[in-house]
C-alpha cells in the first residue's frame, strides 16, 4: 500500500549534463515502486507538477557557476530538511570546472559572439563551497543503485552504506588483472573514489577518475609510480585535471605538476 | 479602441532536458513576440577542450549531455578519425551501429513515454499518468530498458559509457555475450510495435508546416554515424562544407546559439527530418508498422513526432537484432590512429537530430580549436516560429489550456538544452 503521508523529495539542477538525475528515471524497475514511497514534489526534468517546500530530502545536481545559481542554492537549502548532492558537478565543481584554471572571459568569447549576453561567475565550484550540506554521493555519473541507498538511508534515518575506499580495492575484489602493473597503462584506480566497480579496467582500460578522490588519497605515489612507467609530466596534469580537477587532492597534485612542467621546460 | 494584450509566459520548462522557459505576447489576438528563453548556465566545453588530447574528446564531450552522451562519442571519434585519414569498417562499424541503436531506444522510451505522452493524455507527469495507465508505463520503462542494456553491456554504463574510443573500442565482445540481449530485444520488438499503434491513436492538433528538414542520408542505412547532409529544399553536402552553409547567431535571450541555413533561415532536424529524408531506409517491419498507422511517408505536424519516436524504436531493435545476428568478433578492438596537423569533420544522428564536431589539431593530436552543434540550437529558431503560428490558430483557448498546449509545442522537439547551452560558435568576434 502506499504510504499515506509520504515524504517530500524534490530535485534541483544548477550547471551539469542532467545526468546523474536521469539516474533517477533509469531506476525502471524500481522508479514506480519508488514514487510509492516518496512523493516527488519538484522534478522538473519528470513533472510539471511542483509542490511547495519545506522539502524533507532536495537532491541536488550540477555546481554554482552563476550569481543567480549562488542565491538560488541558498533558497534550496533553506527550504530542506536534508539536502544532498549527486556527482562530480555537485560535489567538485564538475569537469566545467576546468574554467577555474583559465580566464573565463577568455571561454566566453571562444563561445559566445556577444559577451555580454553572459552572465557567469569566474568559477564553477562545489555546492559545499556555498551551502551545507548532509551527504555527497560521488560519480560522473553516479551509480543508480547507490541513489536508491542514499535515499533510503536519509528517509531511514540511517548513514547511508557507499564505501569510500578506493577503485583500486574494487578491481582486487573483481579479480581484474591489473592494467598499470600489467600493461603498464595510466590509472587512476588507487586514489579513485569505489562507486562505480572498477569499470574501466574490465574494459582493459585505466580508471580516468570520475569517482573523485578517495579518503586520504596518496596521489604523489601514484605520480612518482607513473613517472617511473614513463609518463610524462603533462600527461599527469591532464589526468589530475579532468572531470574531478577541482577536488582539493586532485587540484594539488596537477597544480604540482603544472609547475614542474614549467620549471623544466623554464 | 484599447489594445488588448495578453502574455503566455512558462518561467521553467518541465519535462525537458534542462533550464528554459516561455514568453509569448499577444496583442489583439496576434502574436508579437515568442522567446524560447534558454537560461542554462553555459558551460564552456568549446573553451576546455583546447589542448587536450585527441583521445580525450570521446570521454570529454561525453559530458555534454547525460541523455545522448553515445551521439557526442560518436561524433567526437568520428571527426578525429576523418582528420587522421582513418576508417573504421567492418565488425567494428556494427557495434558502433549498436551502441547508437541502445541511445535512441532509451532516450526516445524516455521521451515518448515519460515527456510527451502525459501531454496527450493529460497528466503533469508519468508517475501520475501511472495511476490510470499502469501497463503502459510499465511497458514503457521496460522498453526504455532494454536500449539501456545495449548501452551498459556494449559501453560499459548507460550514462556517459568508457568504451568508446578513437579507432574502435577498448574491449570487443564474443558473439555468445549478445546472446542475453536477444531475447530482451525480440520482446522490445514486439513492444515497439505496440507503441507505434498506441501513439498513433493519441489526440493530435491540426498543424502543419512547410519545413526544410534536414539529416543525414546514407546510400543504404537509415543514418547514424555517416551519410551526407541532405534537405527536401535542394541541401546536399558532405559533413566537411557544413560551415559554408550553416551559420549561428547569439540572442539576447538565449545561451544557446540559435542556427540557421544561412541562405534560408530555419530548419528542422531530429526524427521527423530523418523520417520524411529517409523513409525508404527504414527496415521493412518499420515501414510497414508506419503505413499501418495511416502516417504515409512523409508527415510535417511536429505533434505527430510521438509517432516517429516509435517507429525509429522499432527500426532500432529491428537493427539491433540483425546487427547482433550477423556479428563476428573483430580480430582487433580497434585500429591504430597516427595523430597529424588535420581538421576533422563530423555529424552524427543523434536521437533528437544532427550533431555536427570539428576539430582541428596539431602533429601531436592535441585540439587547437572546436566546434560543436548540438541539434536542439538548429530547431531553436523553427520551436520560435511553430509557436508564432500556433498560438494564432488555439487563440481561443483558456490562459491555461493555451499555456500547456504551447509547452507540448516545445516538446515536440524533446529538446535537449542542457545540450544546446555549452558549445556553438568557433568564429571568435572580440567586442
Amino acid at each position: 500500500m502506499p504510504r499515506e503521508d509520504k515524504p517530500k523529495v524534490a530535485v534541483w539542477k544548477f550547471a551539469s549534463c542532467d545526468g546523474c538525475q536521469l539516474s533517477l528515471l533509469d531506476c525502471e524497475d524500481e522508479f514506480l515502486a519508488l514514487t510509492q514511497e516518496i512523493e516527488i514534489a519538484n522534478f522538473p526534468e519528470a513533472s510539471r507538477a511542483v509542490i511547495e517546500g519545506p522539502y524533507d530530502l532536495s537532491i541536488v545536481e550540477g555546481s554554482i557557476t552563476t550569481p543567480h545559481d549562488a542565491e538560488r542554492i541558498q533558497k534550496v537549502r533553506q527550504s530542506s530538511k536534508f539536502l544532498i548532492t549527486i556527482g562530480a558537478c555537485a560535489t567538485a565543481g564538475g569537469i566545467q570546472a576546468l574554467r577555474n584554471f583559465k580566464d573565463v572571459n577568455e571561454f566566453i568569447s571562444i563561445v559566445y559572439a556577444t559577451p555580454a549576453y553572459i552572465d557567469t561567475l569566474r568559477t564553477s565550484t562545489p555546492i559545499s563551497e556555498h551551502v551545507k550540506v548532509d551527504f555527497e554521493l560521488r560519480g560522473c555519473p553516479i551509480d543508480k543503485m547507490q541513489l536508491i541507498e542514499v535515499i533510503s538511508a536519509f528517509l531511514k534515518g540511517r548513514k547511508p552504506n557507499t564505501p569510500a575506499h578506493s577503485t583500486c580495492i574494487e578491481c582486487k575484489r573483481r579479480g581484474t588483472v591489473c592494467v598499470m602493473v600489467a600493461q603498464g597503462q595510466m590509472c587512476l584506480g588507487p586514489v579513485t573514489h569505489a562507486g562505480c566497480g572498477a569499470l574501466c579496467p574490465t574494459y582493459n582500460r585505466g580508471c580516468y577518475g570520475c569517482f573523485g578522490p578517495k579518503e586520504t588519497p596518496n596521489t604523489s605515489s601514484l605520480s612518482s609510480w607513473l613517472k617511473k612507467q614513463g609518463t610524462e609530466n603533462e600527461q599527469i596534469v591532464r589526468a589530475f585535471r579532468g572531470i574531478n580537477a577541482y577536488a582539493e587532492p586532485f587540484l594539488k597534485e596537477s597544480e604540482l605538476h603544472e609547475k614542474e612542467n614549467k620549471n623544466h621546460k623554464g | 479602441m484599447k489594445k488588448k494584450t495578453k502574455t503566455i509566459k512558462v518561467d521553467y520548462l518541465a519535462r525537458v532536458e534542462g533550464e528554459g522557459g516561455l514568453f509569448i505576447k499577444i496583442k489583439d489576438d496576434a502574436v508579437v513576440d515568442v522567446k524560447l528563453k534558454i537560461f542554462e548556465p553555459p558551460r564552456f566545453f568549446e573553451g576546455f577542450l583546447r589542448g587536450r588530447d585527441f583521445k580525450e574528446a570521446p570521454d570529454i564531450t561525453a559530458r555534454i549531455c547525460g541523455i545522448c552522451p553515445v551521439a557526442y562519442q560518436m561524433s567526437a571519434v568520428h571527426a578525429m578519425e576523418n582528420a587522421f585519414g582513418v576508417k573504421v569498417e567492418g565488425p567494428l562499424r556494427e557495434l558502433r551501429r549498436l551502441l547508437y541503436c541502445g541511445e535512441w531506444i532509451e532516450s526516445h522510451t524516455l521521451h515518448i513515454y515519460m515527456l510527451h505522452a502525459p501531454d496527450f493524455l493529460g497528466y503533469q507527469d508519468a508517475i501520475q499518468m501511472a495511476k490510470d495507465h499502469k501497463g503502459v508505463v510499465e511497458r514503457g520503462l521496460k522498453l526504455k530498458k532494454a536500449g539501456n542494456e545495449i548501452v551498459s553491456l556494449l559501453g560499459g554504463r548507460e550514462i556517459h559509457p568508457i568504451n568508446v574510443r578513437v579507432g574502435g573500442f577498448y574491449k570487443v565482445f564474443e558473439k555468445q555475450d549478445f546472446e542475453p540481449l536477444k531475447e530482451t530485444l525480440k520482446w522490445a520488438r514486439d513492444a515497439a510495435l505496440e507503441t507505434v499503434r498506441w501513439a498513433a491513436q493519441m489526440p493530435f492538433p491540426e498543424f502543419e508546416q512547410d519545413y526544410e528538414f534536414v539529416a543525414l542520408r546514407h546510400a543504404e542505412e537509415y543514418p547514424f554515424n555517416e551519410g551526407r547532409l541532405v534537405s527536401n529544399k535542394g541541401l546536399d553536402i558532405s559533413n566537411s562544407e557544413y560551415e559554408e552553409h550553416f551559420q549561428e547567431s547569439h540572442v539576447e535571450h538565449s545561451n544557446a546559439l540559435h542556427s540557421v541555413l544561412k541562405e534560408r533561415g530555419a530548419y528542422f532536424c531530429g526524427p521527423m527530418a530523418r523520417y520524411n529524408l529517409n523513409f525508404d531506409r527504414l527496415s521493412k517491419l518499420s515501414q510497414e508498422a508506419a503505413l499501418q498507422t495511416g502516417l504515409g511517408k512523409e508527415c510535417r505536424n511536429p505533434f505527430k513526432s510521438i509517432i516517429i519516436r516509435s517507429i525509429e524504436v522499432l527500426y532500432a531493435c529491428d537493427e539491433a537484432l540483425r546487427i547482433i545476428e550477423s556479428y563476428e568478433k573483430p580480430e582487433r578492438p580497434y585500429i591504430e590512429v597516427e595523430p597529424k596537423v588535420a581538421t576533422g569533420y563530423s555529424c552524427t544522428e543523434a536521437p533528437r537530430g544532427i550533431l555536427y564536431h570539428q576539430y582541428s589539431l596539431d602533429e601531436q593530436g592535441k585540439i587547437l580549436d572546436a566546434k560543436i552543434v548540438p541539434p536542439t540550437s538548429q530547431n531553436q529558431k523553427t520551436i520560435e516560429d511553430d509557436l508564432r503560428k500556433f498560438v494564432p490558430q488555439y487563440i481561443e483557448l483558456s490562459q491555461e489550456k493555451l499555456t500547456w498546449q504551447c509547452e507540448q509545442a516545445i516538446r515536440n522537439y524533446d529538446p535537449c538544452i542542457s545540450c544546446a547551452t555549452h558549445f556553438l560558435k568557433l568564429n571568435i568576434e572580440r567586442t
